[in-house]
C-alpha cells in the first residue's frame, strides 16, 4: 500500500468540479483508492463519498492506494490535485 | 379574466404565448419481493444504461449549445450514475433482501440525499438536488413513466413549473420555448443564469404560478419588469406586442455593437467600461461589449467575513479578473472602507460625520500593513493583464505621494524576492473631493489618470448627504458647478497628456453623455447592462458639435436649465 498527504488549498475546498475530475480520472485503476479526512475514510472512486466528506480549504487529507497499479494511481491523484488547483 | 402576478425578473425580454405546465409525475415506489434477483439487477442495469446515454446526450448538447462549464454539471451527474458507493449497495440490497430495484434505489439514494441535506453548507445542500435529479431519471425508466421533457415541446409555449432542474433548462429549445416562469428560485439560481445565456425571458420566484395558471392559458411574460399577465385582453396584448417589438429592435441594434469600438460620427473614439464588485461580474462586462473595467470595487472582498482577506486570496481575485479581461484596461480601486461602510472585524471609533471621516485612502494610510497586503496582491497580479491602480478619496497631493510611495516600496520588495511585477502599471486617483478637482492641474503632473466619482463629488460639492431625503433636491448632476469641476479635471489631464474617466452613475446617463463627450471625457464606466445603449447613443453624436454647446451650458444658472437644453438641442 502507498499513501500520501495533501493539504487542500482551493478556496472552496473539494467542490464538485475538481472532485468530478479527480474521481473520473481514477475509474481505470484496479487498485482500491481511499480518501481519509478527520478519521473518516471513503472510496476515492465515489463522487458521493468524496463530496460527503465536505473537505474545506486548509484541511489535510490522506490518500491511500492498494493494489497492482497503486503507484500509478497515487501519481494520478497527485497530478489531478495539482492540475485542478486542489493542492500544490 | 385578466390577472397579474409578479416575480423576480431573471432574464430580459417579453414573450406572449400559451402556457405549458411542466409537471413532475408522481413516482410512487412500493416495496415488493422479487423471485429472480439476478433478473432484477439486470433490469436496474438497463435503466442505468438508458439514463447514462440520455445524460451523455444532454451533456454533449449543452457543451455545444451553451458552454463546457455548464456541461460539467452533467459530467458530475454521470459520475453519480456510475458511483460504486451508490450502485454497489443498490445491487447488494436487491440480491440480499430480494427487493425490487425501485425500492433499493430510492432507499439508497435517500440516504445520500439526507446526508447532503444535513450538511451545514449551502453548496453541499444543493448537491442533494443533483442526486435527486439523477435518481428521478433512473426511477422513471424503472417504472416505465415518461418524464415530461422540455425537449419534446414542438409549439410555441411559455413553460410554467414549480422549479426547473439544470437538465430541464438546458433542454429548452428557444425556437419553441418563448419564456419560463417558476414558483421558486432567484436571480442567481442555475436556471435563471441559463435563461440569460439562452436569451429566453424568465420570471422566477413568482410563488403562485403553478396554482393559478392552467395549460393553454394565454400568458404575457415581461422579463424586464418581472410581470406576468394571465388572460390579457386584446388591448394589453397589443401594448405588449409593441413593447416586445421595441425591445427586440433595440436589442438587435445593440447586439451589432457588441464587438464594435465606440466612435462618434466625427471619428472620435472613447472607451466604454463597466463597474464591477466581484470577479464573477467580469463575464457580464464582456458579454455586454465592455472595452474596459473602469472601476473594480475591491471592498466586497473584505465584506461579509470575519477576518481580512489574505494576500493570496486577493491575488486570486485580482488575477482572475485581469486574465478574463485579456489585456483590456482594468482599473482596480484600492480599499474604500470606513465611515459608513463597516467591517465587523475592524473596530473603528464611531464618528459623528462618517462621510467626512476616517475612510478610504485615509484609513489605508493609517493602517499601512493592511494596505501593503492589498498592494502586494495587486502588484503580483499585474503580470496577468493591463492593471491600473486607483486610490479613492484623495484630497491632497501629499496623500497621493504617500500612497504611491507604498506601491513603489512593495514593488521593489517583490522584485528583490524575485517576483515579477508589470512595468506598465498606471497609477491614478478618484476625483470626488472638490479640493482635488480644483487642484487637478497640479495633480495631473504626477498621476497617470483621473476617474471622476460623481456621486461623491456631487455630495461634497453641494454639501448634501446623499442618503438624506430632506436634501435630495441638492443631488444635481447637471448643476453648472459640477460640470465646471468636471471640465477643470478633464482639461488639466489633457494638458499633461493624461486621461480622465468617469465611474459614477452619471457616466451612463443619457443626458450627461452628450455633455461629457463635448467636454472631452476619455473613458465612461457604468453598469455593464448600460454599455451597449451608451455605445449606440455615442455612435449617433458628433464630438465637435457637442463641444460647441459647452460654453453656453457652463454659463447656465441651474441644473434643470442644463437638462432641458440637452434634451432639446444635443
Amino acid at each position: 500500500m502507498v499513501e500520501k498527504q495533501f493539504t487542500i488549498t482551493d478556496e472552496a475546498g473539494i467542490h464538485a468540479r475538481p472532485a468530478s475530475a479527480l474521481v473520473g480520472s481514477l475509474s481505470k485503476f484496479k487498485s482500491d483508492i481511499t480518501l481519509e479526512h478527520k478519521g473518516k475514510k471513503v472510496n476515492l472512486k465515489s463522487i458521493l463519498g468524496v463530496m460527503s466528506l465536505g473537505v474545506a480549504s486548509g484541511s489535510t487529507v490522506t490518500v491511500a492506494a492498494n493494489g497492482e497499479d497503486e503507484e500509478e494511481a497515487l501519481a494520478q491523484v497527485s497530478q489531478v490535485m495539482a492540475s485542478e488547483g486542489l493542492s500544490n | 379574466m385578466k390577472k397579474t402576478l409578479s416575480g423576480i425578473a431573471a432574464s430580459n425580454g417579453i414573450a406572449i404565448a400559451k402556457a405549458f405546465r411542466l409537471e413532475n409525475p408522481e413516482l410512487n415506489v412500493e416495496k415488493s419481493t422479487v423471485t429472480d434477483a439476478a433478473q432484477e439487477v439486470a433490469r436496474f442495469e438497463a435503466a442505468l444504461n438508458q439514463s447514462t446515454s440520455e445524460l451523455e446526450a444532454i451533456k454533449e448538447r449543452t457543451a455545444k449549445q451553451i458552454s463546457d462549464k455548464e456541461a460539467a454539471i452533467f459530467g458530475a451527474h454521470l459520475l453519480v450514475l456510475s458511483d460504486p458507493e451508490l450502485v454497489g449497495p443498490i445491487k447488494e440490497k436487491i440480491e440480499t433482501e430480494q427487493t425490487n430495484a425501485e425500492y433499493a434505489l430510492q432507499e439508497t439514494a435517500n440516504m445520500f440525499i439526507q446526508m447532503f441535506e444535513a450538511m451545514d453548507n449551502d453548496y453541499m445542500k444543493e448537491r442533494a438536488a443533483d442526486i435527486r435529479d439523477v435518481t428521478k431519471r433512473v426511477l422513471s425508466h424503472l417504472l416505465g413513466v415518461t418524464i415530461q421533457s422540455p425537449s419534446m415541446i414542438s409549439e410555441e409555449v411559455i413553460i410554467i413549473a414549480e422549479d426547473l432542474t439544470p437538465s430541464d433548462t438546458v433542454q429548452l429549445d428557444p425556437s419553441f420555448v418563448k419564456a419560463f416562469i417558476t414558483d421558486i428560485g432567484g436571480r442567481t439560481s442555475h436556471s435563471a443564469i441559463l435563461a440569460r445565456t439562452l436569451e429566453i425571458p424568465a420570471v422566477v420566484g413568482a410563488k403562485e404560478v403553478m396554482a393559478s395558471i392552467e395549460n393553454g392559458t394565454l400568458v404575457i411574460v415581461d422579463g424586464l419588469d418581472g410581470h406576468i399577465i394571465l388572460d390579457p385582453d386584446s388591448e394589453t396584448v397589443a401594448e405588449y406586442e409593441e413593447k416586445k417589438a421595441q425591445y427586440d429592435r433595440q436589442k438587435a441594434e445593440w447586439a451589432k455593437l457588441k464587438n464594435e469600438p465606440t466612435v462618434t460620427t466625427d471619428g472620435h473614439a472613447v472607451e466604454l467600461g463597466a463597474n464591477i464588485g466581484t470577479p464573477k461580474d467580469t463575464a457580464g462586462v464582456l458579454e455586454n461589449g465592455g472595452e474596459a473595467i473602469g472601476l473594480y470595487r475591491t471592498e466586497f472582498l473584505y465584506m461579509g467575513r470575519d477576518q481580512f482577506p489574505t494576500e493570496d486570496e486577493q491575488y486570486e481575485a485580482y488575477s482572475s479578473v485581469l486574465k478574463a479581461m485579456e489585456g483590456k484596461p482594468t482599473v482596480v480601486r484600492t480599499l474604500d472602507i470606513g465611515g459608513d461602510k463597516e467591517l465587523s472585524y475592524l473596530q473603528l471609533p464611531k464618528e459623528l460625520n462618517p462621510f467626512l471621516g476616517l475612510r478610504a485612502i485615509r484609513l489605508c494610510l493609517e493602517m499601512p500593513d493592511m494596505f501593503r497586503t492589498q498592494l502586494r496582491a495587486l502588484l503580483r497580479a499585474s503580470v496577468h493583464g493591463n492593471l491600473k491602480i486607483m486610490f479613492p478619496m484623495i484630497a491632497t497631493l501629499d496623500e497621493f505621494r504617500q500612497a504611491k510611495a507604498l506601491v513603489e516600496d512593495e514593488k521593489a520588495k517583490l522584485q528583490t524576492e524575485g517576483i515579477d511585477v508589470s512595468d506598465s502599471i498606471e497609477i491614478g486617483i478618484m476625483v470626488e473631493i472638490p479640493s482635488t478637482a480644483v487642484m487637478a492641474d497640479t495633480f495631473a503632473k504626477e498621476v497617470d489618470f483621473f476617474s471622476i466619482g460623481t456621486n461623491d463629488l456631487i455630495q461634497y460639492t453641494m454639501a448634501a448627504d446623499r442618503m438624506n431625503e430632506n436634501v435630495s433636491y441638492l443631488y444635481q448632476p447637471f448643476n453648472p458647478a459640477i460640470l465646471r469641476l468636471v471640465k477643470m479635471v478633464i482639461d488639466a489631464s489633457h494638458r499633461e497628456g493624461k486621461w480622465t474617466g468617469m465611474c459614477g452613475e452619471m457616466a451612463g446617463d443619457e443626458i450627461a453623455i452628450p455633455i461629457l463627450l463635448g467636454l472631452g471625457l476619455d473613458e465612461f464606466s457604468m453598469s455593464a447592462s448600460s454599455i451597449l445603449k451608451a455605445r449606440s447613443q455615442i455612435g449617433k453624436l458628433s464630438k465637435a458639435e457637442m463641444a460647441t454647446h459647452i460654453d453656453r451650458i457652463l454659463a447656465m444658472d441651474t441644473s434643470a436649465e442644463v437638462a432641458d437644453y440637452v434634451k432639446a438641442n444635443m
